[in-house]
């Protein structure tokens, strides 16, 4: 009788410790916010999913904008202990799926509209052959003109809407002896521009063709070669010290007042955020001119691995779920300073220029000018995007001929690709 | 058999293994580590990996490649300008300092440490503070034209052509107080006997040094030669923190290159070839020199 009570007692821990298992799992989260804001905001998602029940492990990779931490999740993977969900972006998501590791969130999807409710552009990109294989978390804009109006009124110029009235602006500003755009020297930055330029002359459809599809012809062509000499044309409005300048750097030169302007996207409003500046006062952020239709954004996301525990599964799958949910995208996006990727959430916790930002997101997805940002590798292959970046910053670095950018610019894609 | 003479057979048996046991980990560490995976490099980099290693042979196609990209022709380009003027300046100031401080002066201990002492920085540190000091708004260019010479320019590092130059500065005024620690040993080495000998014959100081202690300290050209030479291949962390390779990449050196194509870029199969390509570059200096130099020790 003893050694039954026993038995009833031992299978009855045994089947509560499986039951709980079953609803209750651990997921395992490599990602590389780790300073500040970011921190933060992600800290965030790891409350909801404790709150569910579920445990988080936290594989934080610092440093390399992400570089060490695709490095990390590369070794894990091969060695086929790949983490739950991973932050990775763009095209490389692709990769990741074409090798079949990652599991499919069509159910999640399905359950949660994602399909309506996330821009058609946006999904693509996390998709796989036609199945969710990714979550979008937030989105920033790239094409932005960050102005000091203080400078401006100091030169009489006025905010540009256009290629010839920006440079009008400048002359006035570099007049007054004020430097006319505060720039950082470095490849990314430089390109960060450029794709905001090559928008504003070529139009959408342009930099879809040379952006995005990296289509020989359109990059050797002359409107490329126009878009070249533009980019180019600032360079005397910058300061000698740029090169190698941090953007963070440049946008303190806007927001103390010694530049007037700043090609850079929407995180440097976290820089005048944190100097205790306020938008529509102390700064304006203007559209890259010729880009008011357009919409460059960089969306981070989160990729899940296939995993076999279905308690690890649940976990996974409510991961994905919360993400997406008007709760995390306020929260998240709020101490990011970025904007929700989803449809359907309030205006009212975010600031003026995160509200504008989100009114082109809705226009410009429906309009087709939400187009990914090649700089920021949401467009193109890694592969292809650094040919590009090697191309540009030498063209803008060296008495390089636009002409034979574009040319250059056409064969190192073209290398790139084989 | 003799329980005794078995038990002291069983020591003279490890005796002479023990040696063999002691070193076998860590001979097997560096068989596996750094031979082994300089075998795999040389493999991915004739296979077609990109940002997984996968095993397509493709023989040589990757290092065609790799010396059609401009960037890499740069990177090479720089190297040599690096490497040439890092050894021979660090070599020089070197010798002259050790020579200077070989005078029997007053506080030779506190001077021989003020020249040491960079050596104690990391590369990072030195980088960053030649950063501020080389970047004309901030460092000696601007100093001087607060000093009233309002026209003096010195903006090597924002200069696609010069910025290299600079990476060179900083990494002698590194590393020169090491060499200088090298030769002052060498120096010290020399036997009196034969420069006093040389004074009764009446040779004068420079003769001296130009046919007697220069010629002696063969060996300590040779270790110098050696280390500098690895120090400036694998110079990595210097060009990053002081140009990141900028303007540009106009301060691309073989080892930046490595890592961006490998790391970031998912090239993983050039990245591989590219940094075949330094090994083979150490090689071909190395393998000569080593080669002349043992073979001068046999013989003489």
């Amino acid at each position: 009788m003893l050694r039954n009570v026993k038995w009833i007692i031992v299978v009855s821990v045994l089947a509560i410790t499986f039951v709980a298992n079953a609803t209750a799992g651990e997921v395992e989260v490599l990602h590389w916010w780790t300073s500040g804001g970011e921190a933060a905001a992600v800290q965030e998602l790891q409350k909801m999913l404790q709150n569910e029940g579920h445990t988080w492990r936290d594989f934080a990779v610092a440093g390399g904008a992400g570089a060490n931490a695709m490095t990390a999740l590369k070794s894990r993977a091969v060695s086929g202990n790949p983490p739950t969900a991973a932050q990775v972006k763009g095209p490389q998501i692709q990769e990741w799926a074409a090798l079949g590791v990652l599991t499919n969130l069509d159910d999640v999807a399905q359950a949660e509209n994602w399909d309506k409710l996330v821009p058609g552009v946006v999904a693509d990109i996390m998709k796989y052959e036609g199945h969710w294989v990714a979550v979008p978390v937030n989105v920033h804009r790239i094409n932005w003109l960050w102005c000091n109006p203080a400078v401006f009124q100091k030169a009489g110029a006025q905010y540009p809407k256009t290629w010839d009235e920006f440079f009008a602006a400048c002359e006035k500003i570099q007049k007054a002896g004020l430097i006319p755009v505060g720039f950082g020297g470095q490849a990314w930055q430089e390109a960060t521009a450029w794709e905001s330029i090559v928008a504003g002359v070529g139009g959408t459809d342009f930099y879809k063709k040379t952006l995005i599809q990296a289509d020989e012809q359109a990059l050797a062509s002359d409107t490329m070669v126009k878009a070249l000499d533009i980019f180019k044309r600032i360079k005397p409005y910058t300061d000698r010290n740029a090169p190698g300048r941090d953007w963070n750097l440049a946008t303190t030169m806007v927001i103390k007042g010694e530049a007037a302007m700043q090609f850079m996207g929407d995180w440097a409003k976290g820089e005048f955020t944190a100097a205790g500046k306020l938008p529509g006062k102390d700064y304006d952020a203007l559209t890259v001119p010729g880009t008011a239709d357009a919409f460059l954004f960089n969306v981070d996301s989160f990729i899940m691995f296939e995993v076999k525990d279905p308690a690890a599964k649940a976990a996974q799958k409510a991961m994905a779920r919360l993400i997406l949910s008007p709760d995390f995208q306020v929260a998240f996006n709020v101490s990011k300073g970025s904007i929700p990727v989803r449809a359907g959430i309030a205006e009212t916790p975010f600031d003026a220029v995160a509200i504008a930002s989100m009114k082109d997101f809705e226009a410009t997805a429906k309009s087709g000018g939400l187009m990914p940002s090649m700089a920021h590798e949401m467009a193109v292959s890694p592969a292809v995007r650094g040919a590009m970046f090697d191309v540009i910053t030498n063209f803008y670095n060296s008495d390089m001929s636009a002409a034979d950018a574009a040319q250059k610019l056409a064969d190192a894609v073209r290398e790139a690709k084989m | 058999m003799h329980p005794t003479s078995r038990s002291s057979k069983w020591f003279a048996a490890l005796e002479t293994a023990l040696p063999k046991i002691v070193v076998a980990p860590s001979f097997m560490v560096m068989v596996v580590f750094i031979y082994g995976f300089i075998l795999w490099t040389l493999y991915l980099s004739m296979t077609r990996s990109s940002f997984l290693p996968s095993y397509d042979f493709v023989g040589l196609a990757q290092y065609a490649k790799l010396w059609r990209i401009e960037r890499w022709g740069v990177a090479v380009r720089n190297l040599l300008i690096y490497g040439g003027l890092f050894i021979f300046f660090c070599t020089l100031f070197g010798l002259l300092l050790a020579i200077f401080l070989d005078q029997k002066i007053r506080i030779e201990g506190a001077l021989r440490t003020v020249y040491l002492y960079p050596l104690a920085l990391s590369f990072v540190v030195t980088g960053t503070a030649w950063k501020w000091l080389l970047n004309p708004g901030l460092g000696i260019e601007r100093l001087v034209r607060e000093w009233g010479w309002s026209t003096f320019t010195f903006d090597w590092l924002v200069t696609s052509e010069m910025s290299i130059y600079c990476v060179v500065i900083a990494a002698v005024w590194q590393s020169t107080g090491f060499v200088m620690a090298m030769f002052l040993a060498g120096l010290r080495g020399i036997d009196d006997a034969i420069i006093k000998a040389a004074q009764v014959d009446g040779a004068s100081l420079p003769r001296i040094y130009h046919k007697i202690i220069i010629p002696s300290l063969r060996p300590v050209f040779f270790s110098t030669f050696i280390i500098l030479m690895h120090i400036a291949i694998k110079s990595f962390d210097l060009v990053v923190v002081l140009t990141r390779g900028g303007p540009g990449y106009a301060s691309d050196l073989p080892a930046t290159f490595m890592y961006s194509y490998a790391f970031t870029r998912g090239r993983l199969a050039l990245g591989a070839a590219s940094a075949m390509m330094m090994f083979f570059m150490v090689m071909a200096v190395i393998v000569p020199y080593l080669y002349s130099e043992l073979r001068r020790k046999q013989h003489a």
